[in-house]
């Protein structure tokens, strides 16, 4: 795969990444792409073209599963992750899926701070509120739940569980934010909400994103990649991509002939 | 209007008139067969009661807390308390050494094997426990582990609550597996990727995630299996030692209300026989609590 | 970056650590879980395998003397366990004669009358049925029948205790089963004018033919090796009995016998052997059936 971007110290590189099901039965073929730092990336391509398994495949979520096989190398902010215990990995990799998935059984603020307990890491009260309100706020959602913060997470709406599941992976500072198909679930009220939110994130994170949607790749990211059947067709600049798409398929997906 | 249509029409009326008559009858056949349920139902309580009546009359209320069961002639005085404390201990300590157990298994289950052939087969095993009739794990329970234990020091030839509640654990645990397996299969992937997205190893997603999330269905379970260990009969029978005593001890020989039943019904007339139904009634008493409370979690899990 | 929220080796392989430990111990705790039902069937063969012959199915036991005799010159004590094995038969086919129509039927009202009061009355009394220790059942029997009707112990108190044990089973499986198949397929029938029953007869019941196999199938095995109840109202009997007024006995009731008779105490292993042969069979031909209907 040839590299379309030239991206100096990208927070996360991905080396001949492939995933196989089943031996063979290839989801993502041969993947290599830097990802920008402090920019949002997004990832498109039709159903099943393989973007979810690769945004998956960064944190490694493939080895809970057996018959699942990756190959390549993956590279965060220096410091290679494809053997790293996964501890350490996901700690620095924070995930966002395609469903709201707040605990049912924990309150918004333990939700917020689940990942301090779940790696056993003890903070004192004070630093649990200030963990607790920065990533709520960085959400926007500290003044919708402050008086609620001891409240199951389910009884928020849609689109205030997402923003509560994208503070709970803030909460731990990752290197880079994985955010697989935030919005597929939500009004496009709340999708909006979202939209600004990971815009105005990117000052100090770094987000990679799956989207099944053209059009908030085309608003909210600043480099996009087009997948089909595995591969990765094409990479660049989002304003590039849709002006000017360098690949056949690309312009085809784009103009809406298929997918 | 010719003939033809005429009779058709008739025919169909007739046969609508035929039908509504027959659904009608089906619809009562279906309605009179619940009924034979509940008539089932109220039947036992009635005759449980009717029989328990000269008993409850001879010693009432104090029945329940007496603990002098004495068949002779001229002092006959019957009390449950012996057979009751028998009951609650054994089971209790049968609840006890099968929640280990049963959670371990209901996690290699629902967990880390879940779909495998390798669960299949555990699973087969684990439902097969369920289908060993009472009488043969009493006879190993008698032949096999009673030997183990007096080897190991057990008082009484090895007969007592100890080695019952041993037996009772094995005969309990597919009972709390079946529901908790299956509701720990149904906690959702999203949530547990969730935990692992932030770090966590397994153990840590089943304990903060897995079991959280499944808990009303796993007490079910072992409440449940509680209300079956309450009602067995033969294996306990076989190893509890039948003394009509409260037990003075986890490795104290004791009876409980099923057990004093099978055990003293055959020779039984007149009070005592009253007695024992007495005894039947408050098990059956005990075991429809516990199975209401357990089935009233499922049912509020929706 | 946040120190705190860094992860320390120490806390790394600690939690790694855990987690292994963790994952031995639920694999050790379910292997000790499944290992009685391994022992339990080799002690069976083990010690039963030995008695297992055409004798030991067409024969009823010998007497406490004769085994003795047996016993004594070292040789395999004679006959079987004719009249525990028809016993179980003829109470095992009445019971089903009773419970099978009323459950079914019962179910189909449950699985017709969703949300109605008295569906969900019958519905919780049958799941407390369900829950019914078998001892007291047979206190029931016993008040029931061999008190009034048959004025003595007999293979009808026995198969009415059993009935109501299996009563709710078959009512719990055959609402179950019918609230899988899809409406679409009672509805067609219904709107082609079918009478009722005739929808129940020729739909609903071959539909779910398998399903209802299954349950009652289970619920058979459930009963097979009941003692206790039959202990207060079959008694047992030493010779094959097919009058269902007078004393009968059943498999599990001759091993209560052999039991407590040192004589005849070998007899115990082969005759649980071909109990649990017949339970397990039933018990894996209603899950195989189950699972292919899935």
């Amino acid at each position: 795969m040839k590299e379309d971007v030239n991206i100096k110290d990208p927070v996360l590189s991905i080396r001949n990444l492939s995933v196989a099901y089943d031996k063979g039965n290839y989801a993502v073929k041969d993947v290599s792409a830097d990802i920008k730092r402090n920019a949002v990336t997004a990832i498109m391509g039709p159903s099943g073209c393989g973007k979810s398994t690769m945004l998956r495949a960064i944190n490694r979520m493939h080895e809970l599963y057996e018959n699942i096989e990756t190959k390549g190398s993956l590279i965060l902010n220096g410091k290679d992750i494809t053997h790293m215990p996964t501890i350490q990995l996901r700690r620095m990799a924070g995930m966002v899926f395609q469903r709201p998935n707040p605990f049912p059984t924990m309150s918004i603020y333990d939700n917020v701070i689940a990942g301090y307990k779940l790696n056993g890491i003890r903070l004192k009260k004070k630093e649990r509120d200030d963990v607790v309100e920065r990533s709520l706020r960085d959400v926007t959602l500290w003044d919708e739940v402050k008086d609620t913060l001891h409240k199951k997470g389910t009884f928020l709406s849609g689109g205030q569980q997402q923003r509560l599941c994208i503070a709970r992976a803030l909460a731990f500072d990752p290197e880079v934010i994985l955010l697989d198909e935030p919005t597929s679930a939500l009004d496009p009220v709340a999708t909006s909400k979202i939209e600004d939110l990971l815009v105005k994130l990117k000052e100090n994170y770094s987000i990679l994103m799956v989207t099944h949607n053209m059009s908030q790749a085309a608003r909210i990211s600043d480099f996009s990649m087009f997948m089909y059947l595995g591969e990765l067709v094409e990479y660049g600049k989002t304003k590039d991509m849709f002006t000017n798409p360098k690949d056949r398929r690309t312009e085809e997906y784009l103009t809406g002939k298929f997918g | 209007m010719n003939l033809g249509k005429l009779q058709a029409k008739q025919f169909s009326q007739l046969l609508n008139v035929h039908q509504m008559n027959s659904d009608k009858i089906t619809k009562g056949v279906l309605l009179l067969s619940s009924f034979v349920i509940l008539f089932v139902a109220g039947g036992m309580i009635f005759s449980l009661v009717e029989g328990a009546i000269p008993a409850l009359k001879s010693f009432g209320l104090s029945f329940i807390w007496s603990n002098n069961w004495n068949p002779t002639e001229g002092k006959e005085n019957y009390g449950a308390l012996p057979f009751i404390a028998g009951t609650i201990i054994t089971s209790v300590a049968a609840l006890l050494i099968s929640l280990p157990l049963s959670f371990s298994v209901s996690l290699f289950l629902g967990e880390y094997y879940r779909g495998t052939k390798i669960a299949k087969v555990l699973g087969t095993m684990v439902d097969l426990l369920a289908g060993i009739p009472s009488i043969v794990y009493g006879l190993w329970g008698f032949y096999v582990l009673r030997p183990l234990l007096i080897d190991l020091g057990l008082p009484n030839q090895g007969f007592g609550i100890f080695t019952a509640s041993i037996i009772l654990a094995i005969m309990i645990i597919p009972y709390a597996t079946s529901l908790s397996n299956e509701i720990i299969t149904m906690v959702p992937n999203e949530l547990k990727e969730a935990a692992y997205s932030l770090g966590a190893t397994r153990s840590e997603v089943i304990f903060s995630v897995v079991v959280p999330s499944a808990r009303s269905g796993i007490i079910a379970g072992y409440i449940l299996s509680f209300g079956r260990a309450l009602g067995e009969t033969m294996a306990v029978t076989m190893l509890i030692g039948n003394a009509n005593i409260v037990p003075d001890g986890f490795f104290s020989t004791g009876n409980t209300m099923a057990s004093v039943i099978a055990n003293q019904f055959g020779e039984a007339d007149g009070l005592k026989l009253s007695s024992l139904i007495a005894i039947g009634l408050l098990l059956f008493l005990l075991t429809g609590i516990i199975n209401a409370i357990g089935k009233f979690i499922i049912k509020r899990m929706g | 970056m946040n120190s705190a929220a860094k992860i320390t080796a120490a806390n790394l392989s600690r939690r790694t650590l855990k987690d292994k430990l963790f994952k031995g111990l639920v694999l050790f705790l379910s292997l000790i879980t499944i290992s009685p039902i391994v022992l339990i069937i080799y002690k069976l063969v083990a010690k039963g395998y030995r008695q297992i012959s055409l004798e030991f199915i067409i024969k009823t036991p010998p007497n406490t003397f004769e085994a003795m005799t047996a016993l004594s010159n070292g040789e395999l004590i004679p006959g079987g366990i004719a009249n525990g094995i028809t016993g179980t038969l003829l109470m095992v086919v009445l019971a089903s004669v009773i419970a099978i129509p009323v459950g079914v039927i019962t179910g189909i009202y449950l699985y017709e009358n969703p949300g109605k009061p008295l569906a969900n009355l019958t519905r919780n009394i049958s799941d407390i049925l369900q829950g019914v220790p078998s001892i007291v059942l047979g206190l029931i029997a016993y008040m029931w029948i061999v008190k009034p009707i048959t004025s003595g112990f007999s293979a009808l108190a026995g198969s009415v205790s059993l009935s109501i044990m299996m009563l709710p089973m078959i009512v719990r499986s055959t609402e179950e089963t019918l609230k899988m198949i899809p409406q679409s397929i009672k509805e067609a029938a219904v709107a082609l004018g079918v009478p009722y029953y005739k929808v129940i007869l020729r739909v609903l019941i071959p539909t779910g033919f398998s399903g209802l196999l299954t349950g009652i199938l289970l619920g058979i095995s459930r009963i097979l090796g009941e003692t206790a109840p039959l202990m207060l109202t079959a008694l047992g009997s030493s010779v094959i009995n097919m009058d269902i007024t007078k004393p009968t006995s059943a498999v599990p009731l001759l091993i209560w016998e052999f039991y407590n008779d040192p004589n005849m105490v070998d007899l115990i292993w082969s005759s649980s052997l071909l109990l649990m042969g017949m339970v397990l069979t039933l018990n894996l031909v209603s899950k195989r059936i189950a699972a292919r209907t899935k």
